[in-house]
C-alpha cells in the first residue's frame, strides 16, 4: 500500500528547497565560480579562460602549441617544452596534448577552418599532406628557415624530400620513426644468432631469415616472431606489409593520384602475404595476438623477434632484467626498405605578425636543438646536427637501427591516407585476417578493393 | 521533481488546449503579442535548429567540403546512393537499433518496477529517489570513466565479481565484439534510469488513493491492484516514457564514443559516429549530411510506427 503522505512529502521537499533560500544558494554558487575566475585573470589560467570565453587573444608572446604525444613521448615532449620555457619565460608557451590519431587531425582542421588554430602544431608527415591540400597550412620559406639559422641541408634527406609538396616546404621534420625488429638476446643467443660482439647475425636473405626463424622456434618451443594483429590493431600489419612490399624492386605505389586510383601490384601483394601465411602455418609467426601480448612474448622469451615501431623502446627498457636489441628489418627481397613516418612541425594557416612568425620558428628551432632528448624515445633525429653527433652515436640501441631512416618508405599520399588513417584501418584489418589465416590473400585484396571503392570513387574533399 | 510532474501532465494539458483553440480562436492582438513573447526563443530556434537543419538538407545534395567555403559541386543523389551502398552505414544503423533494443525495455520496465517499489515505502523514500536519480545528473564523460573502470579486463570490478562466482574473466566486456554493446547498454541503463523513474513516480502520485482503497475493500490482492489500477492509470506516462526513450536511444553517441570509440573494429560504431567521421574526419560535410538525413528519416519512421501501434491499441481498448 502506498504511503499516505507522498504528495505532501514532495511538496515539502520543494518548499524546504525554497526556504533553504534558493536565491541565496544560487548567488553563493555563482560567486564561488566567478571569484577565482576574476581573481585568476591576472594569472596564466585566467587569461586562458578569458580567451576561451570571449575570444580575446592571448598575449602575443604566448605561443600556442598542439601535439598528440602520450606515454614516453609525452613525457619527453614536456621536458623539451620546459627547455623552451626556461629560455623564453614561463608564460611563453601554452602546450596542449590531444588524443592521438584521427581525432587530433579533426581538431587541427576545425580550429584552422574556424580561424583559431595553434601557432605551431605537430603533424605526421603523411598527415601534413592532406592538411596542405586542404589549404590549411602555410608554406615555410627558406627565409623563415634562415631567420633561425636553418637550411634544408640540415635535415635528413628522406623526410625532407618526402615533405616537399608542390615545390613548397610544408613541414619541418623532427624525426623518422620506422618499424624495426626487436630481438630478445637470451633467445637469440641460444639459437646461435648472436655474433661475438653481441650484435644480431645479419639476416638479409630470405633463406637465412627463414632458417633463423626455424632455429628460434626450436628454442622457444613455439613462435619465433610476433606481429600484433588483433584487438583493434591495424597499423602494425600495414607497416610489416608495406616494408616487405617495398623491398621488391620497381614496385608500383599502392595508391596513385592522391588516392583516386588503386595501383597496388597484385602479384607482389600475393607474394608477400603467401609468405607471411606460410610462416604462420609453420608456427613461426603468431596467428592472433594483440599489441601488448605480442610484445610480452618477446619480453618473456616466448618469442625471439618482434616487429613494431621503434617507440616501443620505452616499454622494453622498463621491463626488468630484459636484454634486448633492435635492428632494421632485414632485407628479404631485392632492396632495403622500411615503412616509416615522421613527426613534423607545421604552421596552420592564420594571420600572423612577422614577430609571431619568427617566434614560431624559434620554437621549432628550440625543439630541434633538443633532438637528443627526443631520440631517447627511439625516434631517429631528422636534424642532422643531432643525428651526426657523437652523443647520438653513443646512444644504444638507438644508433644500431639509425640506418633504417635512409630506407624509409612513407605511405602513399591520399586524402584519406597516412598514419592512423581510414586507409590504414581498412587495409590493416584485412592484412590482420590474412595473418590469422581467416582469409586468403586474394580474398583480402578483393575486400580491400570493395571497401576502398567509396574513397577511390569520391572526389577529394580537399 | 517539478520537471517530472510537468512532463507527465503535458499530454493531458496539450489535449485541453487543442480543444480550446478550435472553440475560440485567438484575437488578432493576442496573437501578435504571443509572437512577440515567442520571438526570443524563436530566433534561437531558427538560428540554431531550423536553419542548420535546412542547410543540412541542401548540403546532402552537394559535394560540400569541410575545409572549403561554399556548397561545392552538385552531387544529386550520389551521396545518398553512396551511403545506402556502404556496408558500414548499414552496420552502424543496425548497431544503433541494437542499442535501442537493448536499452529501451529495461529502462521502461525497471524504472516502473523501482518506482512502484519506492512508492510503497513509508519512510526513507527520499533516499531511493536520490539514489536512482543521482547518476542521471552526471555527465556522460564521468559515467563512461566509471564503467570503463568497472569493465577493465582482469583488474576491474566486473572481473572481480566474476572470480567470486568462479568464472574466469575473459578479455573484458568491452573488448569483445559480442559483448561490447551490452556493456555500453548496461552503463546507459544505470545512467538514465533515474529520469524515467521520476516520471513514473510522479505518475504514481497522481493516481487517486480512493481507487486502491476501494479495491482493497473488494478484496483485490496487491498484484491485482497493480495489474488493474496502477498499470492502466500509468498508460499515458508509459507512452511518453517509451517515446522519449526510443528517440534518446536512437541518438546514442557519447557513451559509445567514450567507452569503445566504436570498437572493437567497427562492432559498436553507431550512426552518429559514422556521420561525425564522414563529416569531420573525412572532411565530407555533404556525405555526412546525407547520412544524417537518412538517420532522421529512420527516427521519424520509427516514431510514426510507434504512434500508429499505440493508437490502434487505444482503439481496441475503447
Amino acid at each position: 500500500m502506498a504511503a499516505p503522505h507522498d504528495k505532501e512529502v514532495v511538496n515539502e521537499m520543494a518548499m524546504s528547497n525554497g526556504t533553504l533560500s534558493r536565491r541565496g544558494f544560487l548567488a553563493a554558487g555563482l560567486g564561488a565560480v566567478t571569484l577565482p575566475l576574476l581573481a585568476g585573470c591576472s594569472s596564466d589560467l585566467g587569461r586562458t579562460v578569458a580567451s576561451g570565453l570571449f575570444g580575446t587573444r592571448l598575449p602575443s608572446e604566448t605561443l600556442v602549441f598542439w601535439n598528440l604525444f602520450g606515454g614516453g613521448d609525452g613525457t619527453r615532449m614536456q621536458a623539451m617544452e620546459a627547455g623552451y620555457r626556461k629560455r623564453y619565460g614561463a608564460d611563453s608557451l601554452q602546450a596542449t596534448t590531444f588524443a592521438w590519431g584521427n581525432p587530433y587531425y579533426t581538431k587541427v582542421t576545425l580550429a584552422t577552418v574556424g580561424n583559431k588554430p595553434p601557432d605551431v602544431a605537430v603533424s605526421h608527415l603523411t598527415r601534413a599532406k592532406p592538411l596542405w591540400n586542404g589549404d590549411l597550412l602555410e608554406p615555410i620559406t627558406d627565409a623563415d628557415l634562415a631567420s633561425v639559422g636553418l637550411k634544408p641541408s640540415d635535415f635528413a634527406k628522406r623526410p625532407w624530400d618526402a615533405q616537399r609538396t608542390d615545390g613548397h616546404t610544408i613541414a619541418i621534420p623532427l624525426d623518422t620513426h620506422p618499424i624495426v625488429m626487436f630481438f630478445n638476446r637470451d633467445v637469440c643467443q641460444k639459437a646461435g644468432l648472436l655474433e661475438a660482439d653481441g650484435a644480431l647475425t645479419a639476416l638479409d636473405d630470405m633463406d637465412r631469415f627463414e632458417s633463423a626463424l626455424e632455429a628460434i622456434s626450436k628454442v622457444t618451443g613455439g613462435v619465433a616472431m610476433t606481429i600484433p594483429n588483433v584487438g583493434g590493431e591495424t597499423a602494425t600489419e600495414w607497416r610489416v606489409f608495406w616494408t616487405f612490399y617495398n623491398q621488391h624492386k620497381g614496385v608500383s605505389p599502392f595508391l596513385s593520384d592522391n588516392g583516386a586510383r588503386l595501383t597496388v601490384d597484385e602479384d607482389v601483394f600475393g607474394d608477400v602475404n603467401d609468405r607471411l601465411q606460410s610462416w604462420v602455418k609453420k608456427g613461426w609467426v603468431n596467428k592472433g595476438l594483440d599489441y601488448a601480448t605480442a610484445e610480452s612474448y618477446m619480453f618473456t622469451g616466448k618469442a625471439g623477434l618482434y616487429l613494431e615501431g621503434e617507440w616501443e623502446i620505452t616499454t622494453a627498457q622498463s621491463v626488468k632484467g630484459l636484454k634486448f636489441g633492435m635492428v632494421p628489418i632485414p632485407t628479404l627481397y631485392d632492396q632495403p626498405a622500411t615503412q616509416a613516418d615522421s613527426h613534423t612541425f607545421v604552421l596552420p594557416r592564420k594571420d600572423r605578425t612577422p614577430e609571431e612568425r619568427h617566434q614560431a620558428m624559434l620554437f621549432i628551432r628550440s625543439m630541434l636543438d633538443q633532438s637528443l632528448t627526443w631520440a631517447k624515445g627511439g625516434h631517429i633525429p631528422a636534424f642532422r646536427r643531432a643525428a651526426d653527433s657523437a652523443a647520438y652515436k653513443a646512444l644504444s640501441p638507438q644508433s644500431a637501427y639509425a640506418s633504417a631512416a635512409e630506407h624509409a618508405v612513407y605511405d602513399d599520399p591520399a586524402w584519406y591516407g597516412g598514419s592512423g588513417s581510414t586507409f590504414e584501418g581498412i587495409v590493416g584489418a584485412q592484412l590482420g585476417l590474412v595473418q590469422q589465416l581467416a582469409i586468403s590473400p586474394k580474398d583480402a585484396l578483393q575486400a580491400i578493393k570493395d571497401q576502398l571503392s567509396v574513397y577511390l570513387n569520391t572526389p577529394s574533399p580537399l | 521533481m517539478t520537471t517530472a510532474t510537468i512532463a507527465a501532465t503535458t499530454p493531458l494539458a496539450a489535449r485541453g488546449t487543442r480543444h480550446a483553440n478550435t472553440a475560440s480562436p485567438m484575437q488578432r492582438n493576442d496573437s501578435r503579442s504571443a509572437w512577440l513573447f515567442i520571438a526570443p526563443f524563436g530566433v534561437f530556434y531558427l538560428a540554431f535548429l531550423l536553419g542548420p537543419t535546412l542547410y543540412m538538407f541542401v548540403m546532402s545534395f552537394f559535394n560540400t567540403s569541410l575545409v572549403h567555403s561554399g556548397l561545392g559541386t552538385f552531387a544529386g543523389f550520389a551521396n545518398y546512393a553512396e551511403m545506402l551502398s556502404r556496408p558500414d552505414f548499414w552496420s552502424s544503423l543496425w548497431h544503433t537499433l541494437q542499442f535501442t533494443l537493448y536499452t529501451t525495455p529495461p529502462l521502461v520496465i525497471l524504472a516502473f518496477v523501482f518506482a512502484v517499489l519506492t512508492n510503497r515505502l513509508n519512510r526513507g523514500q527520499w533516499f531511493f529517489r536520490l539514489a536512482f536519480f543521482l547518476p542521471f545528473i552526471l555527465p556522460s564523460a564521468t559515467i563512461s570513466l566509471i564503467w570503463v573502470f568497472v569493465f577493465t579486463p582482469s583488474t576491474g570490478l566486473w572481473p572481480l565479481v566474476e572470480t567470486w562466482f568462479g568464472v574466469t574473466p575473459g578479455s573484458g566486456v568491452l573488448s569483445s565484439p559480442n559483448t561490447a554493446m551490452i556493456g555500453v547498454a548496461i552503463a546507459t541503463v544505470w545512467w538514465t534510469l533515474g529520469f524515467n523513474f521520476v516520471l513514473y513516480l510522479a505518475g504514481l502520485q497522481d493516481i487517486p488513493r480512493e481507487l486502491y482503497e476501494a479495491a482493497a475493500v473488494d478484496g483485490a490482492s496487491t498484484w491485482a491492484q497493480i495489474r488493474y489500477i496502477t498499470i492502466p492509470m500509468l498508460g499515458r506516462t508509459t507512452t511518453l516514457v517509451v517515446l522519449l526513450q526510443i528517440i534518446a536511444s536512437l541518438k546514442i553517441f557519447d557513451q559509445v564514443y567514450l567507452m569503445t570509440s566504436g570498437g572493437p573494429g567497427i562492432s559498436t560504431q553507431v550512426s552518429l559516429q559514422l556521420i561525425t567521421n564522414t563529416a569531420f574526419t573525412d572532411n565530407r560535410l555533404g556525405a555526412g549530411s546525407a547520412a544524417s538525413v537518412l538517420l532522421f528519416i529512420v527516427i521519424i519512421v520509427i516514431a510514426v510506427i510507434r504512434q500508429l501501434v499505440d493508437r490502434s491499441a487505444a482503439r481496441k481498448e475503447a
